[in-house]
């Protein structure tokens, strides 16, 4: 496995080239451009303050900011998670004349999709900022939790663009079914709500291996609070065990890729 | 390369769970060698063996669905062979479609980084070399346009250019000399040389037998998938054409039919010949009905089947003649191949003119092989001496200043 991790670092310059490429693809011949990446975030982000909304009148508690900035904190880095793994899934398919036409490490293809929908995130990560500052949500040492959170989320994206790419390539099946469960998945996942609003049910909820750094986000930005510390620690395990499957899944189906795609 | 093998699938692959659970079981409950077909497999490649030394030009020829591609995507390691081994050493590069990996929405500038880095170039390396690259696809002026605004020639133009700057030490080409317009083939080829006079080794698949030859030192002819042949250059070609010419032909309901073509040489039967030898075409026709104001035409046609050659019996001053039924008639034509080195198809029609009537046509009824021992490119030969080559006139005043 080290031995593919090394392969696809020494070719850098091109993982940099087709991130590029899909940044730029996206976004040409578009009137808003960049703004693009900031309108899904910014939907999700509504519909999570339209729901607290409800939820504080049936409950006849007043709809807190901090509630607000802790659905903005999830909604952000969720529109990643959707996207990245979008993405990352048709990206074989997508590069199907590379695949069948010249040899390079083929995790390229689902790695540069997911981190061309990282970029995004980044972007979308400045106006969330802003509104942070507004909502006086305040700094603390809990902040510093913050990257390592990102880079677990953004693992396990990874981990799944590689084995759902790899699949969606031999069965188009995968692609449908990816896409309802990403649709469906909002609702399985804190991302609207907070996992302790199911109370005792919360461990189920955890069990969802994006929900813990989901929380953890919400915990250390909004809450100035640690993470709950073993929830993270679990899903940092299923994310590297993902990745380890994925890359060792991914190479052993590479070699049918050309003429099965 | 040892003993490669390529199995492939007829028709579609489950393309869906729904196909592929069955097939799973089936699979689980008895395994089969690798060695086996199953239903609907066929070889691509049986048993393919070949070396290519360091610097070597080689060629791999064969008709349509031979296996050629195969072969090449099995070397560039964008396929795994079903058995066998092979080994490539150095850095290599497959140029198996020119401009793979451009996107139509980024413009020539872009596409030049983004396909140099897919070919194996680094970022630096592509800066370094933009304005050569840019100037050899000589189109500096639509460089900021979104290639899906080229004609197909700029198009392959661009990503010829970019790959020919690769600087691979193994290089593999598949049909990319037939890009662009006359000139910029020209180009191509002479690229092609420079690579090889670098030192880099280069594999190379074409339909274009002239360029084969021209390019390659040793070539492999495949047949369905097997090796045939693997030997110099013109001896390979040869065995091809004279393999690609046994085909049969349907004469069963010609009023008249060319029975036989036979191409003769000094010494006999031959298909090769030195530019400008003698030859003989021997023709036979039968008749099955009595047919009037007959005539021969024979011709001869370069790679790209164009005419290099024509006459008839008629055009000759030989008047028209007669076959009664049943009768054979013979006719021999004496020519000499002042041709330009290349192969060259050979026709007979039997016409009549003044009814516009083609009786029967035998294209290719045989391909000849014409070697020069000069390099002289084209259809003719016109045997250059060269009488005079050095400065005129010093450099001075003595040419008048442009106004």
């Amino acid at each position: 496995m080290l031995s593919r991790v090394r392969s696809l670092a020494a070719r850098w310059d091109l993982l940099y080239m087709l991130t590029w490429r899909d940044i730029a693809i996206k976004y040409k011949q578009s009137v808003m451009g960049f703004l693009w990446a900031l309108l899904i975030p910014l939907v999700i982000v509504s519909a999570g303050v339209f729901l607290r909304a409800g939820m504080s009148i049936l409950t006849g508690k007043p709809l807190a900011l901090e509630d607000v900035a802790s659905v903005s904190v999830k909604a952000v880095p969720w529109a990643f998670i959707v996207s990245g793994i979008r993405f990352g899934t048709g990206s074989l398919v997508a590069n199907a004349t590379l695949v069948t036409k010249i040899y390079m490490p083929r995790e390229i293809f689902p790695v540069a999709s997911v981190l061309s929908q990282f970029v995004d995130f980044l972007v979308a990560c400045v106006p969330l900022v802003v509104l942070l500052a507004v909502a006086k949500v305040g700094v603390s040492i809990e902040l510093l939790w913050v990257p390592l959170v990102v880079v677990l989320l953004l693992v396990q994206v990874l981990a799944l663009g590689i084995v759902l790419s790899a699949g969606s390539l031999f069965f188009r099946d995968v692609k449908y079914l990816v896409e309802v469960v990403l649709t469906f998945a909002i609702f399985f996942t804190p991302v609207l709500y907070d996992a302790d609003t199911f109370g005792r049910w919360r461990t189920v909820l955890l069990l969802n291996p994006v929900a813990p750094p989901l929380e953890a986000l919400a915990a250390t930005v909004v809450h100035h609070r640690p993470p709950d510390l073993p929830w993270l620690a679990y899903s940092g395990a299923v994310a590297l065990l993902c990745l380890m499957v994925a890359l060792a899944f991914f190479k052993r189906v590479e070699p049918y890729f050309a003429e099965n795609i | 390369m040892d003993g490669v093998s390529k199995k492939f699938r007829k028709g579609e692959l489950h393309d869906s769970l729904r196909d592929f659970i069955p097939s799973l079981v089936r699979r689980a409950l008895h395994r089969r060698p690798a060695g086996a077909l199953e239903l609907r497999e066929f070889w691509a490649l049986r048993d393919v063996s070949f070396d290519v030394a360091p610097g070597e030009a080689f060629g791999i020829i064969g008709s349509n669905g031979a296996g050629k591609s195969t072969i090449l995507k099995v070397l560039a390691g964008i396929m795994r062979p079903t058995l066998g081994t092979l080994r490539v050493g150095g850095r290599l590069s497959a140029l198996i479609e020119v401009g793979a990996g451009f996107h139509p929405d980024l413009t020539g500038r872009e596409n030049v980084y983004l396909n140099g880095t897919i070919l194996g170039m680094s970022r630096p390396e592509i800066r370094r070399k933009f304005d050569e690259i840019v100037d050899f696809s000589g189109l500096e002026e639509f460089i900021d346009t979104p290639v899906k605004r080229y004609s197909s020639g700029m198009f392959a133009r661009l990503g010829f250019s970019v790959a020919a700057h690769v600087d691979p030490e193994v290089l593999i080409v598949d049909e990319v000399l037939s890009v662009g317009d006359y000139m910029f083939q020209t180009k191509c080829q002479e690229k092609m040389h420079a690579i090889l006079g670098g030192g880099a080794t280069v594999i190379f698949v074409s339909h274009n037998l002239r360029a084969v030859t021209e390019l390659c030192h040793r070539v492999l002819l495949l047949e369905h998938g097997r090796v045939v042949e693997t030997g110099p250059a013109e001896q390979v070609v040869q065995t091809y054409l004279r393999r690609a010419l046994a085909g049969v032909r349907d004469t069963a309901n010609k009023d008249v039919f060319i029975s036989k073509v036979a191409v003769r040489g000094a010494g006999g039967e031959a298909v090769a010949f030195r530019s400008g030898e003698r030859a003989w075409v021997d023709i036979e026709l039968t008749a099955r009905r009595e047919c009037q104001k007959l005539s021969l035409s024979l011709f001869l046609r370069d790679e790209g089947y164009q005419d290099a050659f024509n006459t008839s019996t008629e055009r000759l001053g030989l008047g028209t003649f007669t076959l009664r039924t049943g009768e054979s008639f013979r006719c021999t034509y004496q020519i000499d191949l002042h041709l330009g080195q290349g192969t060259y198809h050979l026709g007979v029609s039997v016409v009549r003119y003044d009814i516009q009537r083609e009786f029967d046509r035998w294209m290719p009824a045989a391909s000849l092989f014409v070697s020069a021992d000069r390099d002289v490119r084209g259809v003719a030969n016109c045997y250059p001496e060269v009488l005079v080559l050095g400065t005129a006139r010093p450099p001075a005043a003595a040419v008048p200043p442009r106004p």
